[in-house]
């Protein structure tokens, strides 16, 4: 019997519909071989930027297809991948979490275990390597939940490059854990006062940064937003993640999984996750938002539920904007998702239906951690509790032979402190 | 001809330069900002620009940027501002210009932004995250309505790039003094004259700078090049002061300063 509460999901699993740019509507199936030279995914991303960054951006372009192009650059960046940071990252059953929702076999991709404790690393890895190809001498970076921030300030401390992260007093608060962190590998963590003191404002502050220091500064940018080409970098350095996926599942089974779930704040993990299985066509994917409090505006971080197209950040996609284009305040418990916008590739895989969006509230993402911890033995991050709540949604709904692998994108060490002050204030 | 293309016609044959001031919408109000803008015009502004409070004004250093959070804070929307414009423009001898957000333009749609802006007697825009690659659109749309649109070249700019910028420019083209975000500085960089004299030779259209420039001695230095200066943070950072002084006493000040500038401008 499947278990009584698939069947009453407390969260949107369908988001409402939205008024699409009418340049979308003819947009064929997604494709892998996105972005254009524009940095277009279909009428999505681009770069809305000050003049004084094109340049910049420009040269990181070029030196970015050289690289990627560079046996040697890959070799190095593998190396890396597997003796610094761990990889490949365990593929894992998780038994009792899938007994107890009583439906589809739950395997997790284990993120959590890398160094650092997230997929951040990933990214920032490949970066630092760009950042010395490109003969710059200083790294700049922002961070939301600060996962992204101690993997800059570790890659830098591994190469020896200075380098500045930009957090928001508010996630300053709430993730005490790792701005020190960074501290301690020698990153200079400046707090920004800016705005709602979260994520948005990191952002504004790292770019700010860069248009004065861009000469000799490279910007770590933490996710798949921003002008191009960053969403295209932080994806295929992330993509790592559903390459390996994809080979466990096929070393595993014999076959594919059937779903494949993570959660959307700009995106870097689900994107890493989702592209290496866009062309196969049979396997669904589901990312998973930020549902907040409530659907009400404010209360959550869903642009791709209840946003709709704009810019932010450099590039054309969902976001949360009122009808005069200002950048809402948006809410999530989980620092790592509290931001307005989402990767312009997540906008378009919307667009073209490959990726079903759907969001998790607050709540919920509180309980999953607690159904991780007490059945697996791990201490989900509160990002990656979303993507486990609606990924025992989606296994209660389907047969036991079924394989739902979920991205367990971070651990929750950082958010252990916070979590008991929720649970205070639950009771 | 657009009335920004007649104004720089006349200062050239007049032997002038433009001084071109610029104010937040709506900080610390709407009625301040009219008024700020009407004494900034008597003063001798040739063009005034009119800052669109924007949430995320990323080329924006700590002046403006907190003097949009105030005007945010206070729920000013944009129809608020075209309609204070659509009062004023009729009693200033300046053409007045938008800097505006992309976003703000997307959300409303490009033409019904033009056609309102159009409406409430504004002259151009100037969009800071509208990259000439993502232009051209919009540029189209601008050239229908008459409407000027101001592009910005900077230092990181190539001279291939900045000539592409010269040729979509229209009213004037804004060079950005430095790498860097709005404020005011005491130095200007060196190879700056250099390379506005480079572009100055090269197209027609003309240059006006701005991003830093808040001094006389500023002023003297880059009408050698220049076709004008564009002066933001120092008159923003003035008009914070409304509230710790009287209001008809800090606009007046304002105005002083405008003078001063005027002066050392067509020494």
């Amino acid at each position: 019997m499947i278990a009584s509460f698939s069947r009453t999901p407390s969260y949107r699993l369908y988001p409402r519909k939205v008024r699409m740019n009418p340049a979308s509507e003819s947009l064929g199936p997604a494709s892998a071989n996105v972005p254009d030279q524009a940095g277009r995914y279909g009428p999505f991303g681009g770069r809305y930027v000050p003049e004084t960054l094109t340049r910049a951006l420009d040269e990181l372009t070029v030196e970015y297809a050289k690289a990627k192009a560079d046996p040697a650059f890959q070799a190095e960046l593998d190396l890396l991948l597997q003796d610094f940071v761990g990889r490949p990252s365990p593929f894992y059953h998780a038994k009792r979490l899938s007994e107890k929702c009583g439906g589809a076999q739950i395997w997790l991709k284990r993120e959590d275990v890398n160094h650092t404790g997230a997929h951040k690393i990933n990214n920032t890895l490949g970066q630092a390597l760009l950042t010395i190809r490109m003969g710059k001498q200083r790294v700049i970076a922002e961070t939301g939940a600060g996962q992204h921030g101690v993997a800059t300030a570790t890659a830098c401390a591994h190469f020896g490059i200075p380098c500045v992260i930009y957090m928001g007093e508010e996630d300053i608060r709430r993730q005490a854990p790792n701005v020190f962190s960074m501290k301690l590998l020698g990153a200079e963590v400046r707090p920004v006062t800016t705005g709602s003191r979260t994520l948005r404002d990191a952002i504004n502050e790292a770019m700010r940064d860069w248009m004065s220091s861009v000469e000799t500064t490279h910007y770590i940018l933490g996710s798949v937003v921003g002008p191009h080409p960053f969403p295209q970098i932080v994806r295929d350095f992330q993509a790592v993640i559903g390459t390996e996926a994809r080979v466990q599942s096929l070393a595993r089974f014999g076959r594919l999984p059937d779903s494949v779930v993570a959660c959307v704040g700009g995106g870097s993990n689900a994107a890493g996750m989702f592209y290496p299985f866009i062309e196969d066509t049979g396997v669904e994917l589901v990312g998973v938002e930020a549902g907040g409090r409530s659907d009400d505006a404010g209360d959550h971080a869903s642009p791709l539920s209840f946003g709709s197209p704009g810019v932010l950040h450099g590039s054309y996609s969902f976001v949360m904007q009122d009808e005069d284009g200002q950048t809402c305040d948006v809410h999530s418990v989980s620092a790592g998702l509290d931001y307005p916008g989402v990767g312009p590739e997540h906008s378009y895989w919307k667009a073209t239906g490959r990726v079903r969006y759907t969001n998790c509230k607050d709540n919920d993402a509180l309980d999953a951690f607690d159904a991780l911890a007490s059945c697996e033995g791990i201490l989900p991050a509160l990002e990656s509790s979303h993507a486990i709540a609606a990924g025992m949604k989606v296994a209660a709904e389907k047969p036991a032979d079924q394989i739902v692998v979920v991205c367990l994108s971070g651990r929750g060490d950082k958010d252990a402190a916070e979590i008991a002050r929720l649970k205070e204030e639950r009771q | 001809m657009s009335s920004i293309d007649q104004v720089f016609a006349e200062l050239r044959d007049a032997g002038r330069k433009a001084f071109i001031p610029f104010v937040t919408a709506g900080d610390p109000s709407l009625d301040v900002t009219a008024a700020v803008l009407k004494e900034l015009s008597s003063r001798g502004g040739n063009v005034c620009e009119l800052g669109i409070p924007y949430s995320d004004p990323i080329a924006d250093g700590p002046v403006i940027q907190a003097s949009y959070t105030r005007a945010l804070d206070r729920k000013i929307k944009l129809s608020q501002i075209l309609e204070m414009a659509s009062k004023t423009t009729p009693q200033m001898t300046a053409p007045l210009v938008t800097m505006v957000s992309y976003a703000i333009i997307l959300r409303h749609g490009p033409e019904e932004y033009l056609r309102t802006a159009k409406a409430a007697g504004v002259a151009g825009a100037i969009v800071p995250d509208l990259l000439v690659e993502e232009s051209g659109d919009f540029a189209k749309l601008c050239q229908q309505h008459d409407f000027s649109l101001i592009q910005l070249v900077t230092p990181t700019t190539s001279r291939e790039r900045a000539m592409r910028i010269a040729e979509t420019s229209t009213g004037f083209i804004y060079y950005v003094s430095v790498a860097g975000i709005t404020g005011e500085r005491t130095e200007m960089p060196k190879d700056l004259l250099e390379n506005v004299s480079w572009l100055r030779s090269q197209t027609k259209v003309p240059i006006c700078i701005g991003f830093g420039v808040s001094q006389p001695e500023h002023v003297r230095t880059l009408k050698k090049v220049a076709d004008g200066v564009i002066v933001g943070s120092a008159i923003v950072r003035r008009l914070s002061e409304i509230g710790a002084k009287p209001e008809a006493q800090v606009i007046a000040e304002v105005g002083d300063y405008a003078e001063t500038l005027i002066a050392a401008l067509n020494e």
